[in-house]
């Protein structure tokens, strides 16, 4: 048996955002995989809310997963696709549809609606995608690598554009990257992982206000951030 | 220079193909027994339009394809579903879809005739078994294409049993069940013929069978162009209900202009 992920300890407070950075195959996507459901761990549990209370199964906890690839399915509209978390909880067509329209304002589709999404962008649908994440209140937002399939530039303006919505809708919010100025840029804390398997080596809290610019990127606060966890990965090489 | 409609190219190549076929009949002093000129095929049209009877034939093949068709798609999407669900039991079954595959079906009808007689069943039964396995192949794809990326999606939003079927697999599995009824409508066409020649005395194949035996081969042509034209109408059938169930695959956008446009 193969261990993807070593002994692993996390805490989410109530409106953070957490970035879990680490080199590829070090586990970030099992960690995201354990929390969304599609996984259970070998050992371990996880809870929401007070610690006394059993594991998650069964309850209501929701999540809300942004994957790498929108994901989005081809066979319903922009808005459909939105509504999805709403129209699997039996939530009537007008309703969901408003709500959908609501968070298409929010991530910037507003107007494509009615388009399917393989007549988007790569940016786009990943917009869409966050708006579907979003779009059923999740108790936990989980963000995998969303932006990685975009150039450098449009990468940015996602980060910035996730920050204004997850700032509009706060929540608990848990996000892998190996991208170490993404996870500064969009963290309250960043957990370290180590190379396969996957244990922490650094917690750093990122104390920059918000909203952050990207300008905010080349202050020396920033970059010491930066620094601090580059060697955080390397040290333990 | 602005571009010629394709239909209207199709329609012209057409005219063109039956010009240079009589044109071939004439030089060539084609026996009529062998290759009859338009006009005669023409003529053998005419008079099969005006028979009372033709319409009644019609109505009989047409109704032998359908039925066979259906009760293949019945069959089809039980077995395949299955199938495509259990990978363990398409191992143990796949010796016997070969089989099936490899068998000379048109060997089985005899053997129908003897258990069903020469009428309607036997052609039915002919035409679902020509048409079962493009059906159960097609389904199996269909099952088995679920894009695990979706699944997890689904998962992660805890969608129950059913809902995970109407969001999910069903639409994921119909472009490849559509496959297999275009394939699956036209050899239950072969196949209600195939009875039709063998036996009975009912049908447009029964018709071919007595023109053949008149030696009018100018009715035989006909009758030829008439069932060309039925399969056609059931084809376009198939074709009309893809577009309708998934006109958001890239098997309906590429042929459909209209969805390239507002695209």
């Amino acid at each position: 048996m193969v261990h993807a992920l070593g002994p692993l300890d996390l805490d989410v407070g109530p409106g953070e955002m957490v970035v879990v950075l680490g080199p590829s195959g070090c586990g970030k996507t099992t960690l995201l995989r354990i929390l969304a459901g599609l996984l259970t761990s070998s050992t371990g549990e996880i809870r929401h809310g007070d610690p006394h209370q059993g594991s998650l199964n069964g309850t209501g906890f929701s999540v809300g997963m942004v994957f790498q690839d929108s994901n989005l399915l081809p066979w319903l509209t922009v808005d459909e696709n939105v509504a999805l978390p709403l129209r699997l909880r039996g939530v009537g067509r007008r309703e969901r549809l408003a709500r959908a329209a609501e968070l298409c304002r929010l991530v910037g589709i507003d107007g494509f609606e009615q388009f399917r999404a393989d007549q988007l962008s790569i940016g786009m649908r990943q917009r869409a995608a966050t708006g579907r994440a979003l779009c059923g209140e999740p108790d936990l937002l989980l963000l995998d690598e969303p932006f990685a399939a975009l150039d450098a530039l449009t990468r940015e303006q996602m980060n910035l554009e996730l920050q204004r919505i997850w700032l509009a809708r706060p929540c608990m919010a848990v996000m892998v990257t190996h991208s170490i100025s993404e996870a500064v840029f969009l963290a309250d804390r960043v957990v370290s992982l180590s190379r396969r398997p996957g244990r922490v080596v650094a917690v750093t809290d990122i104390p920059l206000p918000r909203p952050r610019s990207l300008e905010m990127q080349t202050t020396p606060a920033f970059q010491d951030l930066v620094a601090r966890l580059r060697r955080s990965l390397e040290e333990r090489e | 220079m602005r571009r010629v409609p394709p239909p209207l190219i199709s329609v012209a190549l057409a005219v063109m193909l039956v010009a240079a076929w009589k044109a071939w009949t004439v030089w060539f002093h084609v026996s009529d027994l062998l290759v009859p000129p338009p006009e005669s095929v023409g003529r053998g049209l005419l008079a099969l339009a005006t028979k009372p009877s033709t319409a009644h034939h019609a109505a009989v093949t047409l109704y032998e394809i359908v039925a066979g068709f259906l009760a293949a798609l019945a069959a089809g999407l039980v077995v395949g579903t299955a199938l495509g669900r259990s990978p363990q039991l398409q191992r143990t079954l796949n010796p016997f879809l070969v089989a099936l595959q490899v068998t000379p079906k048109i060997a089985l009808v005899p053997i129908l005739i003897v258990w069903l007689g020469f009428g309607a069943g036997t052609k039915i039964v002919t035409a679902a078994i020509f048409a079962f396995l493009p059906l159960v192949t097609g389904t199996i794809a269909g099952v088995r294409a679920v894009d695990p990326n979706h699944r997890d999606l689904l998962l992660s939003l805890r969608a129950r049993r059913w809902a995970a079927f109407r969001m999910l697999e069903l639409p994921s599995a119909l472009p490849s069940i559509l496959t297999g009824m275009e394939v699956g409508i036209v050899l239950a066409t072969v196949g209600a013929l195939v009875g039709e020649y063998l036996g009975g005395e009912e049908g447009l194949g029964y018709l071919a069978v007595q023109a053949l035996n008149q030696l009018d081969v100018a009715g035989l042509f006909a009758l030829i162009a008439l069932l060309c034209l039925l399969g056609y109408v059931l084809f376009a059938a198939v074709t009309a209900l893809r577009a309708w169930l998934i006109p958001w695959h890239h098997s309906v956008r590429a042929i459909d202009p209209s969805v390239e446009a507002a695209a």
